[in-house]
């Protein structure tokens, strides 16, 4: 017996683990795999209230079965009791709940002020615009603020202070792994602290409905170790490289003519855009539209071409370009790395 | 056991005197029982349509990137279906119990103000009518039922899209105002001799309580439409970000209306439940006190736990601890109801009739939400739990699981009382069944969806989140439960019209409402009843609560025979059903045609701003015209 239980004792966690990983892997969005000290912190909380939710529920279910089988109507069989009532009972079945209560209450209380905890001096602070449909992540490096879209970058082990500022209508900040949501709402500043655990990309999408493309205002967030991240950042911080071929500079001029009302790409003339992201690295994100098509040239030329095929409502306008100006556009984009 | 064969017509309901015919005299009715079956017939109608507008949704869920419906319908879709649920279709059905049951649980002929419950009605009717036509013209409302600020104002939502929805939920509100105060009237005033309040059926009760809850929860919503309605009509920048607005306004104003609008959908449902377990356990309430006392604290507690919706809107850490510990306090009075059927049960001799397959299917069901509804109660957990679709799985097992299944539970106790006939048993089990699976199939995965990243108010998923095979069962699980409500309807059209004849009392249940004829004469009560227990009528017939088989009435009955068959039971052979009120020197209210004139002015008032000016004030000339009208009706018949 001994044995037995030790063995289990060992195994479990290993298939717990093995569980989750399988799982992480089919539900990359879940919330059951979390992977900073924030979600932790709300997971314990889940597994505690589930735990005494199911006690709950299966005493109702098990009560309820018996009575249904025990007092059926049988012909011939005993007669319906009269009882109306029963302090006792009734002041039990009021108090135990009161307890359990209790018990799910306190560590409620203290973690909701532990969610609105200053966030520790070190923390790095980025500031989070929500957009109908996308997000922009605004880091200030020096004097500079560097402005990026839809991938949010963070180093593990140094705690994160997003500032979430609404820019149009309601949306919500939500990274499963990295813990609960928090609305962007217009006119007020929404605050998330949270540390990530492990390097990894984790995705996150709008969780506030916010019009035609709600549901696909998707984000990723990248998590690096401390070097990388400070890599990151100085590349990120970095204008564009000047353009060397001809063809490229052929799809720069186009871009230089048809988008930078709207887009920025630092270290070229195009420096006014601010209503859409800025794309002086667009070539380095893993996707483009908000998450919803991986980077890639056919994808870039299937955006452009016709975004709102893409994601209906979507505020870039069709610019109406010839296959050949989409071709030599999408071209110069790919050298944005 | 009486046997002798008596050759009698099937009951039918003796019109009140009336100058019109047919369908004329449902539109002039201010029989509180014709009421009630006019909101039950239109409610159910809408419940199917918004049961379709459900089909749609799952349809197009049943797979990642579907192009099945836009994603503007679909944001129409999810927001009518909502819509059509809660104001067009469960909160009307409860209404229809309202209407034609209350008055006769407390021995009255009518509700207190007749013509004002039929102005009700038709107010109802026509709002209902104003919301749906926005689909014909293409502009259906497509902000969610919560249309929080600032997506609905014209800057972010031009179209008139918003504006059905400020201006037929203005119509719907005053409908449900009025008769609120109406059954608050009628329940303090209109009980009869020895009907003390705490003698009253647990389902009169909780009607009270859910008056109480409507009249002001009502009164809130209204606030915030009209500050909507000013800013899309009139340019006023309430919710305008760009104006200094906090969007957050709209959301403390919903709340305080939606969450009390929770329990103005559960707590009827409380007192139907605690009318159908004792009748078919054949077995009193137990704890009846404390039912009564633990409704009134959950509808009192109810005004204080809003803001439980708000928890990501980063109210602050007070708030969300005072709104975290009030929503966990009203699971102690909610816990203490489940407990008092489980022992209501507890002991009885227990009847699986259709009704009550609902009515016990209801606890379980019914104790699921009540348990994720803790969940969002803790605060911190709700930050991953709200706005996905663990939320939705909540609100499906509370208002399908709890109000649905209660109302399908009360259609199936009271129909007999309200046609004279049964609702067929075993085409009940084929609905019951259906429903109970398809429900669960429909609802319970929506809990790992929502744990595993997938946001509600999605028109469509990306395909590698895991997300595809639960939302196709989901799917087939809507299908299953559409094929039990077809069943349904089949079931209520067939069993109206030729079901088995109930007689006055097919259940041996306790209360007064089954002291009187299926269907009740129009008066009700020949003679006001004097009441001198909860339960009279096992009272006065102590034999009434051992003897009943299932479904069946036969002591005391003839029965009934036609060509030839026994077709059923009848217990008033001596006619006097069909006796009208003036032969008995009953006084009842004549019929009117005002109240559905000045419902379509009112109506015409609110939709009239979407063509122009001009038409709101015609309609308000209207409605002062039927005012006066209404004003000087004469009050007798000749």
């Amino acid at each position: 017996m001994a044995t037995r239980a030790l063995r289990a004792r060992a195994w479990a966690p290993a298939a717990a683990a093995a569980l989750l990983t399988a799982c992480s892997e089919y539900f990359p969005q879940t919330t059951l795999d979390p992977k900073s000290d924030f979600a932790r912190e709300i997971d314990g909380l889940y597994r505690l209230v589930l735990y005494l939710g199911l006690g709950v529920a299966v005493l109702v279910f098990v009560v309820l079965t018996i009575a249904l089988v025990r007092f059926r109507y049988r012909p011939g069989g005993p007669p319906p009791s009269d009882v109306a009532g029963n302090a006792r009972l009734e002041i039990a079945w009021t108090l135990i709940p009161s307890v359990l209560l209790a018990i799910v209450a306190v560590p409620t209380v203290r973690t909701i002020f532990a969610s609105y905890a200053p966030a520790p001096a070190n923390a790095l602070k980025i500031d989070v615009y929500g957009w109908q449909w996308w997000w922009e992540f605004r880091y200030v490096v020096g004097k500079d603020t560097i402005r990026t879209a839809n991938e949010v970058h963070v180093p593990v082990g140094r705690p994160v202070e997003l500032r979430l500022h609404g820019g149009d209508v309601l949306h919500s900040f939500w990274i499963p792994k990295m813990g609960g949501k928090r609305d962007v709402i217009p006119n007020r500043v929404n605050r998330i602290v949270f540390t990530a655990e492990e390097p990894g990309v984790y995705l996150g999408q709008c969780a506030e409905f916010c019009g035609d493309s709600h549901a696909l205002m998707k984000m990723r967030l990248i998590a690096h170790t401390p070097e990388n991240f400070e890599r990151w950042l100085r590349h990120e911080a970095s204008p564009a490289l000047p353009v060397q071929d001809s063809a490229i500079a052929i799809g720069q001029q186009i871009f230089l003519q048809r988008c930078i009302a709207c887009h920025m790409v630092r270290g070229t003339q195009a420096s006014i855009g601010r209503v859409g992201p800025d794309l002086t690295h667009v070539a380095s994100r893993g996707t483009i539209a908000a998450g919803v098509l991986e980077n890639n040239a056919a994808n870039l030329v299937r955006w452009i071409d016709n975004p709102q095929a893409v994601k209906p409502g979507a505020k870039m306008p069709r610019l109406g370009l010839t296959p050949q100006e989409l071709r030599f556009v999408v071209a110069y984009l790919q050298t944005l790395y | 056991m009486a046997t002798q064969p008596l050759a009698i017509p099937a009951p039918v309901a003796v019109e009140r005197p009336s100058r019109w015919r047919a369908l004329g005299s449902w539109i002039t009715t201010v029989d509180h029982k014709r009421i009630g079956i006019l909101y039950g017939v239109t409610s159910i109608f809408f419940f199917l349509v918004g049961g379709l507008e459900a089909l749609l949704i799952r349809i197009q869920l049943a797979k990642p990137l579907s192009t099945f419906v836009s994603a503007q319908t679909y944001n129409e879709l999810f927001t009518m279906h909502a819509l059509t649920m809660i104001f067009l279709a469960l909160m009307p059905l409860t209404a229809a119990l309202f209407n034609f049951i209350v008055p006769l649980q407390i021995g009255a002929r009518d509700v207190a103000f007749p013509r004002l419950n039929a102005l009700s009605y038709w107010l109802y009717f026509f709002g209902g009518l104003l919301l749906n036509i926005s689909w014909f013209v293409g502009q259906a409302p497509n902000a969610g039922w919560f249309a929080y600020a600032p997506i609905t104002i014209k800057q972010y939502n031009p179209g008139l899209h918003m504006d059905f929805y400020v201006l037929s939920l203005q119509v719907l509100g005053i409908s449900s105002i009025l008769s609120a105060l109406n059954f608050i009237i009628t329940i303090i005033n209109l009980r009869a001799p020895g009907m003390r309040l705490m003698r009253m059926p647990l389902f009169t009760w909780m009607t009270l309580i859910t008056a109480v809850l409507l009249a002001t929860a009502m009164a809130v919503l209204t606030v915030a439409l009209s500050q909507l309605m000013f800013d899309r009509l009139f340019g006023t920048p309430i919710y305008e970000p760009a104006k200094g607005a906090d969007p957050l306004l709209w959301q403390h104003l919903f709340w305080m209306f939606g969450h009390p609008e929770v329990y103005i959908l559960i707590l009827p449902i409380f007192g139907i439940i605690s009318e159908v377990l004792p009748t078919f356990a054949r077995k009193p309430l137990f704890g009846y006190n404390v039912m009564v006392f633990s409704g009134i604290l959950i509808g009192w507690l109810g005004w204080g736990v809003w803001s439980h919706h708000m928890f990501a809107t980063g109210l602050g850490p007070i708030a969300d601890s005072f709104f975290a510990v009030s929503t966990m306090l009203i699971g102690i009075p909610t816990g203490i109801k489940v407990f008092n059927w489980l022992a209501t049960l507890w002991g009885g001799s227990i009847r699986f009739t259709t009704a009550n397959l609902f009515a016990i299917a209801f606890i379980p069901m019914f104790t699921i939400g009540g348990i994720s509804g803790i969940m969002h109660a803790t605060a911190p957990v709700d930050l991953q739990q709200t706005d996905t679709y663990f939320v939705v799985a909540h609100i499906h097992y509370v208002f399908f699981g709890g109000t649905v299944l209660g109302l399908l539970a009360g259609v199936y106790y009271w129909f007999p009382k309200v046609f004279g006939r049964l609702l067929d048993e075993r085409l009940g089990r084929w609905h019951f069944w259906l429903t109970i699976v398809g429900a669960n199939l429909a609802f319970f995965p929506m809990h790992f969806l929502g744990m595993h990243g997938m946001p509600r108010r999605t028109w469509t998923y990306l395909p590698g989140l895991g997300f595809d095979r639960l939302n196709l069962l989901e799917t087939v699980g809507a299908f299953i439960m559409a094929a039990g409500a077809l069943v349904f309807v089949v079931n209520l059209v067939r069993s109206a019209r030729r079901g088995a004849i109930a007689g006055p009392n097919p259940w041996g249940a306790a209360t007064l409402e089954w002291s009187i004829p299926s269907p009740p004469p129009p008066y009700n009560f020949r003679e006001i009843p004097i009441v001198h227990s909860r339960l009279p009528l096992w009272e006065k017939d102590p034999q009434l609560r051992f003897g009943i088989p299932q479904g069946r009435a036969e002591e005391d009955v003839q029965q009934v025979t036609m060509g030839g068959q026994t077709v059923g039971t009848f217990a008033y052979p001596d006619d006097e059903s069909k006796m009208s009120p003036h032969d008995l020197g009953i006084h009842l209210p004549p019929p009117s045609f005002w109240p559905v004139v000045m419902a379509f002015f009112i109506t015409l008032f609110f939709g009239g701003w979407m063509i122009h000016w001009v038409v709101p004030a015609v309609a308000a000339l209207g409605v002062a015209a039927t005012i006066y009208f209404m004003a000087f009706e004469p009050g007798h018949s000749h």
